[in-house]
């Protein structure tokens, strides 16, 4: 298996400046996800390992060896693709069988059939297998997709949101699937995805991409509980989590938007940090405001029961902070509620640079 | 109801007005199609001389029986089946060749393009005056060339019996090749890009990629330009007449050629009429199979 290195690489489109300066690491046998939202960047990163595409500046190594100007089919990549190509005058079978076919592997057609069976047995694909991509859903298609990457022995795998196209519970079952072939493999994954859940679940390491720049790379927790700058902590996680203007006024933190205030002694982060600017914004995710204890109080003002827990908005002054509560909480909407911030867990931004402090 | 007044065209019905509309196109279409189908298809069953004073006279198939059996007409279709033969392989090949290398971008495509394209724009009568020119034993250019460069003696182009059936194919290639190669720049174009992609990063080889992914793509609009081409090498005759005359001998007297010469040198009305129709019959016999196998084809 194989690490990957993208150095400084810096592409543009014309006026487009899809990637500008990303440094990326893969390591062998990593599960690296590349997470972010739509036009960040993201296939145009994959292509660029994949060698379909160069860069302008910055360098691309597979296993050591400068891949620049090195031509795709030399570079040993699996990709699929974000809109699941296959080739439409084949069957599912031959599809599959394609990447084997080719002159430079030469391999037994008994020894690709067996590979394809165990392919199409892992993706549950082994009825499709005589029939020709047109005739198949977009998820069956997507599951060849996979397949053909699967039945090679890449270097690594590049997969550009692989999972974008399947239903809710099909999607889940991939998820553990490739987990597992990828643990089994102890194959290098690079994959994409503009999902964080996908990411979290997913990820040894994820990379936040934005606007073609790396905002963030870290395990997922990392990412979750300690943003590094205010568009990671809002892009990772559902319900968003709670941004609010604060100020630092002698010995307590105002937050005027919320008409109150703490003491600076109540808060973990302000006894291990110093030099914090005057002004910051606060943040706390939803899981972390209790409701129904502490001396604070709020007005329900929306509930929202996702079944297994419930999203509940609650309005203090001009803020409507985003609750997750558990699914036997009963609150009516208009209802007072007490609310407690679990301190230990704020985490703070400075305002200007947008960046996390401490 | 002001204003509508009761004039005739306000009498006739929508439908009427439609058929109205379309009589004149009809009535042409009648007598310069319909009709002369019809009449040729009665003479091809009668013994008739156009140029004579005699009524047709009914005699049932002799005139179909009579082709059949004599040789020179088999010769004639033999002839045709060669032209056809050479002139729509030679243009297939090279015409896909050609788009092949058009099928990419580079400087002064549009122009490259236009120039290949630009044989079709001519007429097929003045094209084969400048070839019958530039082939011509003495003092044509082509054997100017030759004999000028590579020292070979004079050759008979159209007047020989081994080059001049290969003479008119040469212009009929140069004429037509084009048409393959637009057809097949078509083709080649409705090929999406991202399954090259693919296939780059699959590790496939050209060939690979050519056989898997652009032949199953542009085999159906080759097959109709051969087509095309098959059924108008049928009906080929400006070329021959400018170029050889369906000389020397019978050597290049195809069918249509002869069909022409039947009826207009020998006046066997009949026996041309007859002849022609049996010429229709072969070429929709080839396109059904053609289109059949088209069908096919884009079945699977
Ligand atoms: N071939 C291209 N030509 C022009 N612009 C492109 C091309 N490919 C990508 N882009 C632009 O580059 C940016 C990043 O695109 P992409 O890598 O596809 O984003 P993502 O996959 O994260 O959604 C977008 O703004 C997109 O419009
Ligand atoms: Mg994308």
């Amino acid at each position: 298996m194989a690490e990957i290195v993208l150095e400084n690489v810096v592409k543009n489109f014309g006026k487009v400046r899809a990637l500008r300066g990303v440094t990326v690491e893969v390591k062998d046998g990593e599960f690296l996800v590349l997470l972010g939202p739509t036009g960040a960047g993201k296939t145009t990163t994959l292509r660029i390992v994949s060698g379909l595409e160069e860069p302008d500046e910055g360098k691309v190594y597979i296993d050591g060896q400068l891949m620049n100007g090195v031509a795709p089919r030399d570079r040993n990549c699996a990709f699929v693709f974000q809109n699941y190509i296959l080739y439409p005058h084949m069957t599912v079978y031959d599809n599959l069988a394609f990447p084997l076919r080719s002159k430079l592997w030469r391999v037994e057609e008994d020894e690709i059939r067996r590979r394809i069976e165990r392919v199409a047995r892992v993706l549950k694909i082994e009825h499709l297998l005589r029939r020709k991509p047109d005739k198949l859903s977009g998820g069956e298609q997507q599951r060849v997709a996979l397949g053909r990457a699967m039945v090679r022995n890449p270097r690594v795998f590049l997969m550009d949101e692989p999972l974008s196209n399947l239903d809710a519970k099909l999607r889940e079952e991939m998820r553990v699937e490739l987990k597992s072939l990828q643990k089994n493999l102890q194959a290098t994954f690079f994959f994409v995805t503009h999902d964080h859940v996908e990411a979290m679940t997913l990820g040894d390491r994820v990379v936040v991409l934005n606007q073609g720049s790396v905002m963030q790379v870290g395990a997922p927790e990392v990412v979750y509980s300690r943003p590094a700058n205010l568009f990671v902590a809002r892009f990772v996680g559902t319900p968003e989590i709670n941004l609010i203007p604060a100020e630092v006024m002698g010995e307590t933190l105002r937050c005027k938007t919320m008409g109150t205030t703490w003491k600076l002694s109540e808060i973990p982060f302000f006894q291990e940090v110093r030099n914090i600017p005057s002004r910051v914004f606060m943040g706390i995710r939803p899981e972390d405001i209790l409701l129904g204890q502490g001396d604070k109080f709020g007005e329900v003002y929306l509930v929202e029961d996702l079944g297994v827990d419930k999203v509940i908005r609650v309005k203090t002054d001009h803020t409507i902070l985003r609750v997750r509560a558990s699914q036997e909480a009963q609150f009516a909407v208009g209802e007072r509620v007490p609310y407690l911030f679990r301190t230990e867990k704020l985490i703070f931004f400075d305002p200007v640079t947008e960046k996390l402090l401490g | 109801m002001v204003g509508i007044r009761n004039t005739w065209a306000n009498r006739v019905s929508e439908r009427g007005m439609l058929y109205l509309f379309l009589l004149p196109t009809f009535v042409l279409l009648l007598f310069l199609v319909i009709f002369p189908l019809i009449w040729s298809l009665y003479l091809s069953f009668c013994q008739y001389s156009a140029n004579a004073a005699n009524p047709p006279i009914f005699v049932g198939i002799r005139n179909f029986s009579f082709i059949f059996q004599q040789k020179e007409i088999w010769d004639r279709f033999a002839v045709t089946g060669k032209f056809v033969a050479m002139a729509v392989v030679v243009e297939f090949f090279l015409g896909f060749f050609i788009a092949m290398l058009l099928n990419r971008e580079f400087y002064g495509k549009g122009v490259l393009t236009t120039l290949f394209i630009l044989p079709m724009m001519f007429s097929p009568a003045v094209i084969g005056k400048f070839f019958r020119f530039m082939m011509d034993t003495n003092w044509g250019i082509i054997n100017y060339i030759l004999g000028k460069l590579f020292g070979i003696p004079k050759i008979a182009w159209t007047t020989s019996y081994e080059y001049a059936l290969p003479s008119i194919v040469v212009a009929d290639v140069w004429i037509w090749t084009p048409f393959i190669v637009l057809l097949s720049l078509a083709g080649l174009s409705s090929v999406p890009k991202y399954l090259y992609e693919a296939a780059d990063v699959d590790r496939a080889s050209g060939w690979f990629k050519f056989r898997y992914i652009t032949l199953p793509y542009v085999a159906p609009i080759l097959l109709l330009a051969v087509l095309f081409r098959t059924m108008d090498a049928f009906r080929f005759f400006d070329l021959v007449y400018v170029i050889t005359e369906g000389g020397p001998g019978y050597s290049t007297q195809i069918i249509p050629f002869y069909i022409y010469k039947l009826a207009f040198s020998y006046w066997h009305t009949g026996q041309s009429c007859a002849l022609a129709y049996v010429l229709l019959i072969i070429i929709i016999a080839l396109s059904n199979i053609y289109i059949t196998y088209l069908n096919r084809l884009r079945r699977t």
